[in-house]
């Protein structure tokens, strides 16, 4: 069957204000792949180019989409489309102002992160001062008739705030959260063992979780991302390679999910180059983990290939280097012990009450340091 | 949740929009990160939630529409499913 994509990630920018250690931005962002940015127009013609391919839900993300000035136009021609759009932000120096405008362009929802429950804690991992943003724009959002999604993404320094955060999103009548594990891409990979809770934090935490479930029912959707270190399978990764997703870069790079341009084995092609119908179907990259042809032992005769699709390419060149091998979170994977052995480092050093390695925050110039470094 | 009696007025939730899916000719209901695909007979329910007419209403009008009787149950259940995920709201 031919896969025709649902969802389009659009990474409009990789500037951001926000700082955040777990970032799923390319290490790299701030390097040449990145800098020039597709035009107004070559967004439209992605946007339409999309839909004719069968996308049908569209994520305004980054980076922070709020620095581009043309987001209205962006929303507008989404809605003339018939894309539902979602705008996924930090909500830093938001206005109610910029908000209606998007509202009267059509946006249809808007999802706003958090870093943590309290403004100090939030502002230390944000390492930027925009907690009293968030709530703002949090009120803001309600009051346009937005639907709301709080976005908290979840490590060993806020795991213990489970259930504020719920409460938190309750409070500002949000319709959903999501209470994202930590998944080890990006920046986040790079701080992995400061970010790692431990297997007692995860336990308390999803406890809370099923109890704040059964509390709410439909008037509060909890989301919990799997932290899939801790886990016995991996997760089916966005669905599958180049089935139902693809991200396009701020310079036009197209990828079958966010996380994807670190493999550097693959050459992934660009929206000013090429047709998007062209990348999608026939492009190297987007062909190369479709289906299950390429499939190594022990996937190849799983049972679970249609239920997980092998899991994660990406994870699997980060922790192996290569992109073809089975997940290594997976119980069955011969590269397991590599990620047994980072869970119990950090059981280890726990229980010694050994401090974590401090955190290295996504800025532009720790990008450029460690892309020098590379 | 109880189940919705017969002068219940169901609505789309705020959030959900009926959209046209023409590369794979068939209807659809977006929400936040979510897609549910609609059969035709599911479509056209869901066209019927204006937030006026009552589950009578509409079981009336789609009997009258395809001569038919009996179709408060099927009328029924699938609003249920889709109230039961936050789409469909109930008002009195």
């Amino acid at each position: 069957m031919e896969a025709k994509p649902l969802w389009l990630l659009a990474e409009l920018t990789y500037k951001c204000p926000l700082q955040c250690p777990y970032c799923s931005n390319p290490l790299d962002f701030a390097g040449a792949r990145f800098r020039t940015e597709l035009t107004t127009e070559e967004w439209c013609r992605v946007f339409r180019e999309a839909k004719a391919l069968g996308v049908l839900q569209l994520g305004l993300s980054g980076g922070e989409p709020l620095l581009r000035p043309d987001l209205e136009t962006l929303v507008a021609t989404a809605r003339e489309l018939g894309l539902y759009s979602s705008l996924i932000t930090s909500a830093y120096r938001l206005t109610k102002d910029r908000l209606a405008a998007l509202k009267r362009a059509g946006l249809d929802h808007v999802q706003i992160s958090v870093q943590a429950a309290d403004a100090e804690l939030s502002d230390r991992i944000a390492g930027t001062v925009s907690h009293r943003d968030k709530l703002a724009a949090y009120r803001y959002t309600k009051e346009l008739g937005f639907p709301l999604t709080v976005n908290v993404v979840l490590h060993r320094a806020n795991l213990h705030q489970v259930e504020a955060l719920i409460r938190l999103a309750e409070l500002l009548g949000a319709e959903r959260i999501e209470l994202a594990n930590t998944q080890f891409y990006g920046w986040a990979f790079h701080n992995r063992d400061a970010l790692m809770p431990t297997k007692a934090q995860l336990d308390a935490a999803w406890q809370v979780v099923q109890r704040e479930r059964a509390r709410l029912g439909t008037r509060l959707e909890i989301v919990w991302v799997l932290p899939d270190y801790h886990e016995q399978f991996p997760k089916p990764c966005m669905g599958g390679w180049a089935r139902a997703y693809m991200t396009v870069t701020p310079a036009g790079e197209v990828w079958p999910c966010h996380a994807a341009g670190r493999i550097t084995t693959l050459r992934f092609e660009t929206v000013r180059e090429h047709p998007l119908e062209w990348i999608w179907r026939e492009s190297e990259a987007l062909q190369r983990f479709r289906g299950e042809s390429w499939m190594p032992e022990p996937c190849r005769s799983c049972a679970r290939r249609a239920v997980d699709f092998g899991g994660c390419r990406c994870q699997a060149f980060l922790v192996t280097g290569d992109a073809g091998a089975t997940d290594p979170v997976c119980s069955l994977a011969p590269h397991r012990p590599v990620i047994d052995a980072a869970v119990a480092a950090v059981e280890r050093a726990t229980a010694a009450r050994i401090a974590p390695p401090s955190l290295t925050y996504r800025a532009a110039p720790a990008s450029r340091a460690l892309a020098a470094k590379e | 949740m109880n189940p919705a009696t017969s002068a219940a007025v169901p609505r789309l939730h705020p959030k959900a929009r009926l959209q046209r899916d023409d590369v794979r000719k068939r209807d659809v209901l977006l929400y936040p990160e979510g897609i549910v695909t609609l059969n035709p007979t599911g479509a056209e329910i869901l066209g019927l939630c204006d937030g006026v007419r009552s589950l009578a209403d509409i079981v009336a009008t789609l009997e009258q529409r395809y001569d038919a009787s009996g179709l408060e149950r099927d009328v029924t259940s699938f609003l249920e499913g889709l109230a039961a995920k936050g789409l469909v709201l109930y008002g009195g």
